[in-house]
């Protein structure tokens, strides 16, 4: 007799979550030790952004946190592992993984990056830049489609930050992120202090990148704070450090692209020295109040034709 | 084979020196108008090793606490380029990092040092476990008694054993809470139970021949076998005490018969 005894399995049944819109919305990177203090407020305007990899064990806390969440929120999961400019195939494991908390968590955006972090066996734990080629572009297509397809839905792509860039490159990054739109059908999501950093550190206007990025495809905004070092000579490197508020200049760059995208989802990211959850929320409540300015201005426009 | 997989390998230059720090700054890179990328290049380096060495950290709170902070990350450090991480789930990385310790010439002075970073990495492997409802007292309690020999017990998936020739138990405890660290005499040797039946991880110090008992009926040997050898090592094991102290940690997930 083989006959198992055991208590019926109560957590058999996966949790099915409502459909929230996120449209318009601010929202901020979740955070355990914020938990208490979100779940003691109740359901709240916003959405809640995760890094996938953290939701990629069995059980435990962290999923029974994300559930709580989930519940009463809409949700962003980030990927940050995929290694979709990396120059080797996508690690299949993983690319199921992803595809089962896409499956569990039904997301309202699932976004990665563009850069990479694993090659060969090991994995950096870092978002690694690419050089801008058409052999490199193809590869990131390629990667593109294959995890849109493994997900049945298309991703958003976050334009990286930078510090170096290749002899190699032969494109523009907007150029190389306008043809992986055209021909993976992806949407982007679109990091305003990625582009303030990687503009102070390759000598560029952010104003004129943003005029020659793809915005129409944007599903989603990043805000973050930066820190600043300095390179071999002498002049300023920032760094995506992500551990302090919003910079003015980011701000300011931010409400240009609302004035021009319209509400688009926005993500205040703080992912070091992380603060008390109050201060976290005045940060995305900053955000919001421009998402709403936006949408004001928009239904005047209307009111008016 | 794709087209376009032959170029020359930018992540092979690019990858090799973030993790060591002899091999200079790859020439694929630069900085504006060909400008030179050393610092450049040295954020991502320094972007690697210090997010590999604070994932080290979370997973070994207490062997910092114990070594101090600057121990601790020159310790990681030589093992981050020994061994980096292969998988993208930090959670899982440092499972080396024990065996690692244990070879450590700066660690020879604290040689329970390595079975503490043990049971720290069996706190979070039970931490992220699968969730199952532990097995009732009331289940076991139904079973008819002459049954009770042929009783296999399937472990709950977030059960671990480590034993140790030291006080691990007591260290773990001690450099886990939030309280000041005395003295500690780490001469007694401890077997330590982990377990999540709910939502916390529970570390419980298993008594004399608990471990090798609970480690039989983990492989799968019935209760009458397991309690059999565990009262050939020890006449005096309490076979009950022991099933009944199992039960509560919620180290069991089901109950099942052998072949018999």
């Amino acid at each position: 007799m083989n006959a198992v005894i055991k208590p019926a399995p109560a957590a058999a049944i996966a949790p099915c979550f409502p459909a929230l819109p996120i449209g318009g919305l601010a929202g901020t990177s979740f955070r355990h030790e914020h938990l208490a203090a979100i779940l003691a407020e109740g359901a709240q305007r916003g959405f809640f952004e995760v890094h996938a990899e953290n939701y990629m064990g069995a059980g435990g806390p962290p999923h029974r946190a994300l559930e709580a969440i989930r519940r009463d929120h809409p949700l962003s999961l980030h990927g940050v592992c995929m290694s979709i400019g990396g120059e080797r195939p996508l690690d299949q494991a993983h690319l199921m993984r992803f595809k089962h908390l896409v499956e569990r968590y039904e997301p309202a955006l699932v976004s990665e990056h563009l850069a990479w972090s694993t090659h060969e066996n090991t994995y950096f734990n870092d978002l690694l830049p690419l050089p801008y080629t058409a052999a490199t572009l193809a590869r990131v297509c390629d990667h593109i489609d294959e995890v849109q397809e493994a997900i049945d839905r298309p991703i958003l792509l976050e334009n990286p930050s930078t510090y170096v860039a290749f002899r190699e490159s032969t494109m523009s990054e907007t150029d190389f992120i306008r043809a992986i739109v055209r021909r993976t059908g992806c949407g982007l999501l679109l990091d305003i202090n990625n582009v303030f950093v990687s503009a102070t550190n390759h000598g560029f206007s952010a104003r004129e990148y943003l005029a020659d990025f793809p915005l129409s495809h944007v599903g989603e905004i990043h805000l973050a704070g930066h820190a600043e070092q300095a390179d071999d000579e002498g002049t300023p490197l920032l760094i995506d450090s992500h551990d302090g508020p919003v910079a003015d200049a980011v701000w300011k760059l931010y409400e240009i692209v609302i004035g021009q995208c319209g509400p688009v989802p926005t993500l205040v990211e703080w992912d070091s020295n992380i603060p008390d959850w109050p201060v976290l929320k005045a940060e995305a409540a900053a955000a919001q109040a421009i998402l709403d300015r936006c949408h004001a201005i928009l239904e005047d426009r209307h009111a008016a034709a | 084979m794709q087209p376009h997989e032959r170029k020359p390998s930018y992540a092979a230059a690019f990858a090799a020196p973030l993790v060591d720090p002899e091999l200079e700054t790859p020439a694929i890179v630069a900085g504006p108008s060909g400008k030179g990328a050393v610092k450049r290049y040295n954020v991502y380096r320094n972007n690697v090793t210090v997010s590999l060495i604070d994932a080290l950290a979370a997973v070994y709170p207490a062997v910092q606490r114990i070594t101090g902070r600057d121990f601790f990350r020159a310790m990681a450090r030589f093992h981050i380029r020994a061994t980096p991480p292969t998988s993208p789930l930090l959670f899982e990385y440092g499972r080396d990092f024990p065996a690692f310790i244990e070879g450590y010439e700066h660690a020879q002075a604290m040689p329970w040092l390595a079975d503490t970073a043990r049971l720290e990495r069996a706190w979070l492997d039970a931490y992220h476990a699968e969730d199952a409802a532990p097995l009732s007292a009331e289940t076991l309690a139904a079973v008819a008694p002459e049954r009770l020999v042929d009783l296999v017990f399937i472990a709950h998936p977030a059960t671990r054993i480590v034993r140790a020739p030291f006080s691990v138990v007591t260290i773990f405890a001690a450099n886990r809470s939030g309280e000041e660290v005395g003295r500690i005499d780490a001469s007694s040797p401890e077997d330590a139970l982990i377990t999540r039946p709910d939502l916390d991880v529970v570390v419980r110090h298993l008594p004399t021949g608990g471990a090798a008992f609970l480690l039989n009926l983990m492989t799968g040997q019935s209760l009458g076998e397991a309690a059999a050898s565990a009262l050939e090592a020890s006449p005096a094991f309490d076979i009950v005490a022991n099933i009944a102290g199992l039960i509560e940690a919620g180290a069991f997930a089901a109950i099942t018969f052998g072949d018999a």
